[in-house]
Order: structure tokens, then C-alpha cells, then sequence
């Protein structure tokens, strides 16, 4: 009396939904779709063999996770999900970009900066260097220090050895200085 | 007609089936790479692969069976997340950057305007010489 209905999965493949039916606590009777999906890009059975490995508490994740690779296949056939992970990876590749000219733009208003306070000193004092003009590094404030990636060529398809590193600063601070000239 | 069984692809010799010329899975899973097809099969199995592949275009298979494969790839490396641990990964990255985007650019802005600070000092005082420096010493010359 009062039996549980049938799970999503039981229901479109038509069997008897039992009380340790794999299926039935991930795909429940009201969300029909999402097994669908499923079952449509990785087969029921395969479904199954998944779940069947892993420990209990770690299925509810991996059914949502292959309920995404599911909806991103079924929209995408040809690259599913990763057609989603490569613009992903450009996007961070831009970003980290856009993150390295911006410390760069620091790096040149510091050194600018220096140059307008040793102006201000008397000239016995300025003949003598700075300890900070010796080593600039760029740290954000989580520590991330971003322009040294590119002395390990970690610059996508450019492979920039650390001979360059000293080019590849002047270049940031020519497109510092102009993104600074654009503000003002 | 069918493939002789040394040509088999690797679908076929998976399956242990024979070959026919037209088998859709040949031009994509070929004899010399039999792990291929194995992992594409333990996720999708090779009824859904065939289904897939027949439902693209010609020209798009190839692309469509090297993502099924990296998936498949991710899959097998990491049974709960798969290739969904990769995409949330990467959005995390991007917050991550983000905010350090923004961090720096509010530094830039504190900077820009002690910039403005030190030029408007420079011009009200310009670079003292070594006189300044005897005029200086002079005034503190103080009782022995």
C-alpha cells in the first residue's frame, strides 16, 4: 500500500523501480529530463557501472557531474564539454594577460615614482643608489606574482626564454604607460 | 564485404565482430590504438558512439570522437568530476584572476594620485644643493 513511485530511470526504461534501485535517490520521479539526458549520451547500463564503483557518498556528485557532461554533449555533439573547457582556457589566458599589465603599469609608476622623490632629495644623497631599485618584484596581494611565469616560457604558443625577459618588461611598460596616457 | 580480420579496427576487434568497409567507427578508432575505442566504450558504450556519430556530418567526426576520447580520458582519471572538475576549476581561476585584476587596478589608482602628491611637492620644492646641506649643518650647530 502506499508503494514509492518509480524512479526517473525505471519509468523511461519501463521496469519494476526497486527499494535498492541504483538510480532512484540521483533521479528522481519529477525530473524525468535529467535522466533522459543521461541516458541519451552514456547509456543507462554504463550509468550504472559508474555508480556501482564509486563509495556512496561521492554518486550525488558524479550524477551531477555526468548530468553536465550530458546537457553539454547534447548541446554541443561535435565538442561537448570541451568546447567549453578551451574557451575557458582563453579566457584565463586573457586574463592573466590583462593581470600582467596591470602589474606591469604598477611597476612603472613605482619606478617613476622613484625617480620623482629622488628629484626632491639633495644631490649628495641621490648619487647613491637605491637598495629598491635593485629588485622589483610583482606581488599581488595574495602573493601571485604573475610576469616571472613568462621567464619559464609559460606564455602559450610564444616560447619567451629568460634572455628576453628584459624585452618583455619594456614592452609591458610601453602598454602600461599608454593605458595610463588613456586615462587621463 | 568486410575488412579481413588483420584490418579490423579497433571498435571491431574490441567487440570481436567483423569489419564491414563501411564501418563507421574505422576511420577513428584504428587497429594500432585499441586503448582508444576501450576507454570511449567504458564511458559511452559503442551503440551511443555509432548513434552520435552517424547523427554529425562526415567532416565533424573526427573532432566529435578526439573530444569523446579526452572525456572519456577525464572519465577513467577522475570517476566523480570528469571533465565538469576541469570546468570548475577553470571558473574559479577566472574569479581568481579577476579579483586580482581588480586589486591591482585599485592600486593603480592609490598610486596615480600619490603621483600627483610627490609632482605637486617637486614643483614646490625644487632639488635643494650641496649649500642647502652647509645651511643646514650651520643652523644645527649647537653648544659643546
Amino acid at each position: 500500500m502506499g508503494a514509492n513511485p518509480p524512479c526517473a530511470s525505471c519509468k523511461l526504461l519501463r521496469r519494476r523501480c526497486g527499494k535498492d534501485c541504483i538510480f532512484a535517490p540521483y533521479f528522481p520521479s519529477d525530473d524525468p529530463h535529467k535522466f533522459a539526458l543521461v541516458h541519451k549520451v552514456f547509456g543507462a547500463s554504463n550509468v550504472s557501472k559508474m555508480l556501482l564503483e564509486l563509495p556512496v557518498h561521492q554518486r550525488a556528485d558524479a550524477v551531477s557531474s555526468l548530468v553536465f557532461e550530458a546537457g553539454a554533449r547534447v548541446r554541443d555533439p561535435v565538442y561537448g564539454c570541451v568546447g567549453a573547457i578551451s574557451h575557458l582556457q582563453n579566457q584565463v589566458s586573457q586574463l592573466k594577460m590583462q593581470l600582467a599589465v596591470a602589474q606591469a603599469e604598477i611597476l612603472c609608476i613605482r619606478m617613476q615614482q622613484e625617480e620623482a622623490l629622488a628629484s626632491l632629495l639633495p644631490r649628495t644623497i641621490t648619487d647613491q643608489p637605491s637598495q629598491h631599485q635593485k629588485s622589483f618584484t610583482l606581488h599581488s596581494s595574495n602573493g601571485v606574482n604573475v610576469l616571472p611565469q613568462f621567464i619559464n616560457g609559460d606564455f602559450g604558443s610564444d616560447n619567451i626564454s629568460s634572455n628576453n625577459f628584459g624585452m618583455v618588461i619594456q614592452d609591458y611598460c610601453l602598454e602600461a604607460q599608454r593605458a595610463m596616457l588613456d586615462r587621463q | 564485404m568486410s575488412n579481413p580480420t588483420s584490418s579490423r579496427c579497433a571498435a571491431c576487434k574490441y567487440l570481436r565482430r567483423r569489419c564491414p568497409q563501411d564501418c563507421i567507427c574505422s576511420p577513428y578508432f584504428p587497429s594500432n590504438d585499441p586503448q582508444r575505442f576501450a576507454y570511449v566504450h567504458k564511458i559511452y558504450g559503442a551503440s551511443n558512439v555509432g548513434k552520435l556519430l552517424q547523427q554529425l556530418p562526415e567532416r565533424a567526426r573526427f573532432e566529435a570522437v578526439e573530444s569523446l576520447y579526452y572525456e572519456a580520458l577525464c572519465r577513467i582519471q577522475d570517476p566523480v568530476y570528469g571533465c565538469a572538475g576541469i570546468v570548475s576549476w577553470l571558473q574559479q581561476q577566472i574569479h581568481d584572476v579577476e579579483s586580482e585584476i581588480a586589486k591591482t587596478r585599485a592600486e593603480i589608482t592609490v598610486f596615480l594620485n600619490s603621483n600627483i602628491s610627490i609632482s605637486e611637492l617637486n614643483t614646490q620644492h625644487p632639488q635643494t644643493d650641496d649649500m642647502g646641506m652647509e645651511n643646514l649643518s650651520n643652523k644645527h650647530k649647537g653648544p659643546l
